[in-house]
């Protein structure tokens, strides 16, 4: 089964929303968090998901209609 | 028992073999090369690295490759000027300038971190080379790849301008123009790094890749006669160069090959895109990423790999960061082209820019052995200081023309 490892970052106003429980419910994707530094004004989770590659998609644009931001696991890859 | 132990996570501290992989899959922390240095120091003198080649290759024994072959033979030994000029204009007894604008075959600093990868990438048996870049990146691996024979790959956006692609067409590797906002560059870079055999370099062998800048600190210790600076003013993109410095530092006193390092690092970015040296300056031990705005494009990364490090080796080497505005950027490249004669890409802008807050604010002091590295050629970024340099004196073909307009004496020698 296909996975994916993503950087999610929340919002300050988003950090109390279940945001991972609503995406493992709303998406046939498994959700695993695997490090996370989750603060009172800024949080990021490291996270897989795994599922069918259509229903990642889904999920990671479902992640971003939420309002949190998802990069690559490398961040920033494209250099100077 | 080879030098290279493992690659090990930087964060949870599990080891894997030194295969092309970059992330930890326990904690999707990344991963660094970890050495033997027992191994290591029993093979490592002084006078062993003076003796050889006139490159980053004479630190071979500190760099994660098995070698014998190395390929891009001539990256690297690149002069460390006595700023004689600038240290006088500035207020510091011994300045130096390490000057990777004349590094080969490109002209900055990612010449060393190429010339690693490639030949890793060749030795774990890849036949292509990739990677995502907007400038010295792409040109370094399209050259590295023509002249090792290999397969290339250079990704870049779709909106980057003609003399930048130029320089990577050139060298005839595969350009791929991406359509869409950086944002959509890195994430496809990012996917095919996943889905395809190839040496991305700064994804899957970036363990390796990254520990290319090791070589500029070795160079600097060597150079000042197997002293290590007080100072050092480093720029930040991902934050990569600063840490992998600080750990070269280390690795010499490790080795036995310096008594101790006293340096302090300082870090330095673009206003515009300044989300470590913010972090630093807020006294936080995290960064905020955002969207880059500034002239300094080789440091124009918002959302750096490397910017949790970087801020840590600076506080534990007592270090500063600043950041310094596009317009200070443009009076840094000019100050060193006007004292030292080296012209610099504009990140160069960035790191003389912060040097002269850091003296400023007496964080760097006059008797401080500083050294400022500059990264990248000045004719790779002349559309940053095209209208700051003024015009060429316009005559008639007469010498009347001529000294009407220089006012000459006698012996000649008058300004215009």
């Amino acid at each position: 089964m296909p996975s994916m490892k993503v950087h999610v970052r929340f919002p300050e106003e988003k950090i109390k929303e279940p945001v991972i429980y609503q995406i493992g419910h709303e998406f046939k994707v498994v959700t695993n968090v695997r490090r996370a530094d989750v603060r009172e004004t800024t949080g990021w989770m490291d996270l897989e998901l795994t599922g069918e590659s259509a229903e990642i998609e889904r999920a990671i644009a479902g992640l971003r209609k939420k309002g949190v931001i998802v990069d690559p696991i490398e961040l920033d890859v494209v250099e100077g | 028992m080879t030098k290279m132990k493992a690659l090990v996570c930087r964060e949870c501290g599990k080891e894997y073999p030194t295969k092309a992989i970059h992330v930890c899959e326990m904690c999707f922390g990344p991963l660094e090369v970890k050495y033997n240095y027992e191994e290591i120091k029993k093979n490592i003198s002084r006078k062993k690295i003076q003796d050889g080649p006139l490159s980053i290759w004479r630190y071979a024994d500190l760099l994660p490759v098995e070698g014998p072959t190395f390929l891009g033979p001539h990256a690297g030994m690149t002069p460390l000027v006595r700023a004689k000029n600038l240290g006088a204009y500035l207020g510091l007894d011994e300045l130096y300038i390490k000057n990777d604008t004349v590094n080969h075959p490109t002209l900055s600093f990612k010449d060393r971190v190429v010339a690693v990868a490639i030949t890793r990438a060749r030795e774990l048996g890849f036949e292509t080379i990739a990677c995502a870049s907007t400038g010295n990146l792409a040109n370094s691996v399209a050259a590295h790849a023509a002249a090792a024979g290999m397969r290339a790959y250079v990704f870049i956006p779709g909106d980057l301008e003609a003399a930048k692609v130029l320089g990577n067409l050139i060298y005839k590797p595969n350009v791929v123009e991406v359509e869409g906002n950086y944002d959509d560059v890195n994430r496809l870079c990012s996917e095919i790094a996943g889905e395809y055999a190839w040496a991305f370099v700064n994804i899957n062998v970036r363990p390796y890749y990254a520990e290319g800048s090791k070589t500029l600190a070795y160079e600097t210790v060597e150079q000042l006669g197997w002293r290590t600076p007080d100072q050092v003013v480093i720029p930040m993109a991902s934050g990569s160069l600063l840490t992998k410095i600080w750990k070269g530092l280390h690795e010499m006193k490790t080795l036995g090959l310096v008594d101790d390092v006293r340096t302090r690092i300082n870090g330095a970015q673009a206003e515009g895109c300044s989300p470590i040296s913010t972090a630093f300056k807020a006294g936080r031990d995290f960064f905020k990423p955002v969207k880059p705005k500034t002239i300094a494009k080789s440091l124009a990364i918002g959302n750096p790999a490397d910017g949790y490090y970087a801020l840590k080796a600076t506080a534990e080497s007592k270090g500063s960061m600043d950041m310094v505005s596009d317009g200070e950027v443009v009076e840094g490249i000019k100050l060193l082209a006007q004292t030292e004669g080296i012209f610099a890409e504009t990140a160069g802008g960035v790191t003389i820019g912060v040097l002269q807050k850091l003296v400023k604010q007496g964080t760097i002091k006059k008797g401080d052995v500083t050294v400022a590295y500059i990264t990248g050629n000045g004719l790779k970024t002349q559309e940053a200081v095209i209208d700051a340099v003024g015009k060429p004196h316009r005559i008639q073909p007469s010498l009347a023309s001529f000294e009407k307009t220089f006012k000459m004496g006698k012996n000649g020698g008058g300004d215009a």
